[in-house]
């Protein structure tokens, strides 16, 4: 009957032995192991990062598009993919949200909290899942892009340098992503904030359409929108129609200077603030 | 009992606004037996678990397990517990066997004791079948059993268990009764919260009743229910029987005052118990000339002991304390 008591050696079955590094990456590695396993029992959770931004690509490309005139000339099919890029990744976040919080709301958290595991493990697990989700998406994103007449002009490390720095940009947006999911109490309101919040983030930029053509009140904030420096160093690096390059604003001029200070910075403020909430979580 | 405690507590106090959840709370909990917490919802009952399980930081007062303090020694209290709470703390999407393999490893085991050690366990606990199938097919009986098993991979010496059968059908009750006895006969130290007396009665050593954040009352059940009073023997008497007669009769073995009933023809005799009482009552109404129909012991239930301390009725609810 004693499964429970005795077929347990202290030495050899347990890990308290190892360097407190190494039992960090154990629980990070369990943790995203976890958060992986999910998505290939429901592929559908990935609907958002990978339908939508096929959806968007075709809509801008073939709807609106005919009617958006690049300033200096241009296709805007190449235009777009850049923008599109930055949309794809920052979307994800209110899905960080979301899985945080529900995992909140059903106790799992709290078992962890009360497990003698490293505390930061559970959010730098989420956030490293979710970097893989984001690669699935920036590939849909090149290959559909590809499929539409977008094409590169430059070389393979101007190439990798673009697909980097939008990653990093990424990265750093699941870090807002995990200290709205530790900020907000239920799913549904981490799902509406995230709408609110990301939807005029990606509109009010270059993501879709020229900042030049907007009124001259937005236009500072379209300029200074992380988004659009993306957009901007994408086309750059890509060799696409980049009309920013004309704009004088400082973000528009070092755009992917611009996307490293703005990710950084993003990751210095939103992945301490959302490690101290959860070791305060609940207390 | 001569060992240190598995749990102290002196004084706890934590307050959620301007509700005091914990309004002083002293407890002692022996090593090795499983110990009750009862109250009605709102009593304090999961907030004092969730202090000594690390997950609640008190605003007053301190708290041990094993000899560690629940706040400075926090990471320590964390090797040496385990927590199944009212809400299914597993993830939906995986399946049993990967949520125990990923919790025993997050409690430190490695992956192949881990692995080992989830098997003995969904075996024992009768999930085997399922082990492949996600959690989010399963019935709430299957749940808590693999909640719980989740708590026991890392062998843990101090369970805490909050109210594990609350929302369980019969079946399902009876089941995790069974395997908190057995736990218990493996040596492990049980805490268990209920708002159910019956099941205090049937599973604890010793409990704490608490009420409004404080213990109100202390022992083992017998003890409990020594202390409101002990035991009745309820007399039915036959029909157009004397019942001045039979109060007479029946008044020196009487501990207190006899209560008819509306008819008068029950008796409610407070008495305390002991071998042939109910024979020498017979007798005794016999000598008066009263005709007995029947005979019942009552003893006092843990329901009785919490209506006389608290003059109120342990209520029954879905909410978390």
């Amino acid at each position: 009957m004693s499964v429970i008591a005795a077929d347990l050696a202290p030495g050899q079955d347990s890990t308290y032995g190892h360097s407190p590094f190494r039992l960090f990456a154990s629980d990070v590695l369990v943790l995203t192991k976890r958060s992986i396993a999910r998505i290939r029992r429901e592929p559908e959770t990935l609907a958002d990062v990978t339908f939508m931004p096929v959806i968007f690509i075709l809509m801008f490309a073939y709807v609106f598009g005919g009617a958006i005139r690049l300033p200096a000339g241009g296709s805007y099919h190449e235009y777009l993919i850049g923008g599109m890029l930055g949309m794809g990744l920052a979307q994800t976040a209110p899905g960080v949200a979301v899985a945080l919080v529900t995992d909140m709301s059903t106790g799992l958290m709290d078992r962890f909290r009360s497990l003698p595991m490293s505390r930061w493990a559970v959010l730098v697990a989420r956030s490293i899942a979710e970097l893989l989700t984001q690669l699935i998406s920036t590939a849909i994103i090149v290959c559909v892009g590809l499929a539409i007449g977008w094409r590169v002009h430059t070389n393979a490390a101007d190439v990798i340098a673009a697909l980097g720095l939008a990653l990093l940009f990424g990265y750093a947006f699941t870090w807002a992503g995990v200290w709205l999911g530790m900020l907000l109490r239920s799913p549904e309101a981490a799902q509406q904030l995230g709408f609110i919040v990301f939807l005029p983030l990606t509109f009010i930029s270059s993501a879709f359409v020229p900042t030049q053509g907007m009124p001259g009140w937005l236009q500072p904030v379209a300029n200074w929108n992380p988004m659009s420096a993306l957009a901007a160093a994408c086309r750059h690096l890509f060799g696409n129609p980049n009309p920013a390059a004309a704009v004088h604003a400082w973000p528009m001029q070092h755009p992917e200077l611009a996307v490293i200070c703005w990710s950084v910075g993003m990751l210095l403020v939103f992945a301490p603030l959302a490690v101290q909430m959860y070791r305060r979580k609940a207390l | 009992m001569g060992e240190n405690p598995a749990i102290v507590a002196e004084g706890l106090i934590k307050n959620f606004g301007k509700t005091k959840a914990l309004a002083g709370l002293d407890l002692v909990v022996p090593a090795g037996t499983v110990y009750g917490l009862l109250g009605p919802n709102g009593a304090g009952k999961t907030t004092a678990v969730r202090v000594f399980a690390t997950l609640l930081r008190p605003d007053g007062g301190r708290a041990q397990v094993l000899g560690d303090d629940v706040v400075a020694d926090a990471a320590a209290v964390r090797r040496s517990i385990g927590l199944t709470g009212q809400y299914t703390a597993l993830d939906e999407y995986l399946t049993g066997r990967a949520n125990l393999i990923m919790i025993g490893q997050l409690s430190r085991l490695t992956a192949s004791a881990a692995r080992r050690r989830a098997d003995g366990l969904l075996e024992r606990f009768d999930l085997t079948q399922a082990a492949t199938r996600a959690v989010k097919t399963y019935s709430g009986g299957m749940r808590r059993r693999l909640d719980l098993a989740a708590s026991l991979i890392g062998h843990p010496a101090v369970l805490f268990l909050d109210e594990p059968t609350t929302g369980l059908d019969p079946n399902a009750r009876a089941m995790m009764w069974e395997i908190v006895r057995g736990l218990a006969a493996d040596g492990t130290t049980l805490l268990l919260t209920t708002q159910y007396l019956e099941e205090a009665d049937q599973l604890a050593g010793r409990v704490a009743v608490i009420d409004q954040g404080t213990v109100i009352a202390e022992g083992t059940p017998l003890e409990l229910k020594s202390s409101v009073g002990g035991e009745h023997i309820e007399v039915a008497l036959a029909a157009g029987a004397d019942v001045e007669a039979a109060m007479t009769a029946l008044k020196p073995y009487a501990t207190g005052t006899i209560q008819p009933n509306e008819d008068g023809l029950r008796l409610l005799v407070p008495v305390v118990s002991s071998d042939g009482l109910t024979t020498q009552m017979v007798r005794a109404l016999d000598a008066g000339g009263v005709g007995v129909n029947d005979m019942t012991v009552r003893r006092a239930s843990l329901d009785d002991v919490f209506f006389a301390l608290t003059g109120h009725i342990a209520e029954e609810g879905s909410a978390a304390a």
